[in-house]
């Protein structure tokens, strides 16, 4: 076989793998959007889900998933980095540090059920706490922080060496280095690694069952004290994100519109994934570019 | 204007320069290999002095010794002294922090930092503790003026320095130390990165700063260490092989070695 035809060979696979990907991908979207965008309207948005009667909402359920989110990253991201930021720059290499290494993957590849099961016996029984918001966060945070360790260490050291070398030669301590010159570098990857940790959060079914639970309380959005038993913003009260609701409705749902409520739920999930990724990306970039003046 | 001799430079060489560091004996290792041997010299205040030797011989990991950039690496340590002001550099005790700021170091490969071209040079500066911006916007004029860059970059300081050519940079780079006021000036190869043009420019810049500074300049390129030096260090294997006045080493070398080496036969 002559090299051009190897060549050729080789560019159709790849290209008929890249084919496989997309429509893959376009077909899941079409599916989801097409069952479900016609079940999104106001009233869906707007409405607290119901037990048993149809025309039941998602309103609850969509605060809880972003509540839940926001927690999580307010947990994972500092600890996630400041793990990235240890093993990149402080830990000297060795075998502690890969076993530190090895520990970092193996739960990064946990399953979340098993992970559900832990948050249930830690974060619901050993505390006391019961069902909460908190609860699930910690969960999450559980089986993102690998992630977040695995990203930002990688993203760390990715920074080329001579402007680290620079800026330490200019007499500046390794601390600000790391604080203006390495992290704001390393920003734009470690920024896609909080966005796939984020996206885990927003669509994790199974490690929520058991810690955040399957149901909401009576909320009261005029109600801001945290401290209140109806007020959304309590992080002690039991919360069902919208991935916990598809799989609870489906499984085990008594209402009539089960199948409209899950698609609906299900079209609304993925928007509000990718609407999110879009922000942070748009954001991100801002941000990006007034650190390194470039335009 | 009256002219008078006394404004005119004394062109008579002191016999003795007063020195700014001195080695003794000083080895450095990488692991178990010996790069450098026990060398010992003594530096000139305000004056240049060239390191030259072929790839390996170890005169980067000497200068790199000299501002403790070889803490950085695994493995590396140092023994012997090199005295800057009576302090021993290599001491535990010395505060690498503070010795950066006295002994600065420009780089082989032009390194600016992702910032605006302004924000490269307060960048130290804002960490030494200058905030004021009129006293900042001062330091930046004064050492792009030095370092020959004023007049191209002026309009756009708040432009990313990654914009600049590599010549540009490297200047930038030259500008960033000199803010910092630095006693010593270590450069790696400043302009082996760089075209001819940029090359001459960084030169003229160097024999500029020789007023003010004391300049260790690592070079493979003889013409360089020729035009621009006041002393000469010849290197090979480790091995401090000779070292003396620019001029000697180069029409009159003592070694074989050094003769065999600049006339091109190795290296």
């Amino acid at each position: 076989m002559s090299s051009k035809t190897s060549d050729r060979i080789a560019t159709g696979i790849f290209v008929t793998i890249a084919v496989i990907i997309i429509s893959l991908l376009i077909g899941l979207f079409y599916f989801i959007l097409v069952n479900g965008v016609k079940q999104i309207s106001i009233d869906f948005l707007t409405k607290p889900s119901s037990n048993l009667l149809a025309g039941g909402g998602i309103r609850d359920q969509i605060f809880n998933s972003f509540y839940v989110l926001i927690i999580t990253m307010i947990i994972t991201v500092p600890l996630g980095l400041g793990g990235g930021i240890y093993m990149a720059e402080y830990a000297k290499p060795g075998k502690v540090t890969d076993f530190i290494r090895v520990c970092v993957e193996v739960l990064a590849s946990f399953p979340s059920i098993v992970i559900g099961m832990f948050g249930l016996l830690m974060f619901v029984t050993l505390t006391g706490w019961g069902y909460t918001i908190l609860g699930g966060a910690l969960a999450l945070t559980v089986f993102n922080l690998p992630v977040m360790v695995r990203v930002s260490e990688d993203a760390i050291r990715s920074v080329p060496r001579d402007i680290k070398e620079a800026s330490l030669g200019l007499g500046i301590t390794h601390w600000h280095t790391i604080k203006t010159i390495l992290l704001p570098s390393a920003f734009p990857s470690i920024l896609t690694g909080a966005i796939l940790a984020a996206g885990r959060v927003f669509g994790e079914a199974a490690a929520l069952l058991f810690t955040a639970g399957l149901s909401t309380p009576r909320l009261d959005y005029s109600d801001w004290n945290p401290f209140s038993s109806t007020s959304p913003l309590n992080i002690f009260r039991p919360a069902e994100t919208l991935a916990v609701h598809i799989w609870s409705v489906n499984t085990q749902g008594l209402i009539p519109d089960v199948k409209e409520v899950a698609n609906g739920s299900a079209a609304v999930l993925v928007i509000s994934v990718l609407i999110f990724n879009l922000l942070a990306r748009g954001i991100g970039s801002l941000v990006h570019k007034k650190m390194t003046a470039s335009k | 204007m009256a002219v008078s001799t006394k404004d005119k430079p004394v062109s008579v060489q002191p016999i003795q320069k007063e020195q700014i560091l001195k080695v003794n004996n000083l080895e450095i290792f990488y692991g178990e290999k010996r790069a450098v041997n026990g060398i010992s010299m003594d530096i000139d205040k305000k004056g240049i002095t060239a390191l030259i030797g072929p790839s390996g011989c170890g005169k980067s990991t000497f200068l790199r010794s000299i501002n403790r950039m070889n803490d950085l690496i695994p493995g590396a340590r140092a023994e012997g002294e090199i005295l800057y002001e009576d302090v021993n550099l290599l001491s535990k005790d010395v505060n690498v922090v503070a010795l950066r700021k006295e002994i600065g170091m420009v780089f082989q490969k032009p390194n600016p930092f992702p910032k605006s071209i302004y924000n490269n040079i307060t960048h130290a500066l804002k960490f030494s503790g200058i905030r004021k911006k009129s006293k900042l916007d001062e330091i930046v004029e004064e050492s792009l003026r030095k370092a020959a860059l004023w007049d191209e970059v002026k309009d756009r300081l708040h432009k990313s320095a990654l914009s600049l050519s590599g010549g540009q940079q490297q200047r930038l780079c030259i500008a960033r130390t000199i803010a910092m006021k630095p006693a010593v000036m270590l450069l790696d190869e400043p302009s082996s990165a760089l075209d001819p043009i940029s090359n001459a420019k960084v030169e003229e810049l160097i024999l500029e700063l020789k007023k003010d500074y004391s300049i260790i300049i690592v070079t493979h390129n003889m013409q360089q260490a020729s035009r621009i030096s006041d002393k000469t260090a010849f290197f090979l294997s480790g091995d401090l092989i000779e070292y003396d006045i620019t001029e000697n080493v180069f029409t009159n070398p003592s070694e074989k070695k050094t003769e065999e080496y600049i006339s091109g036969r190795f290296g």
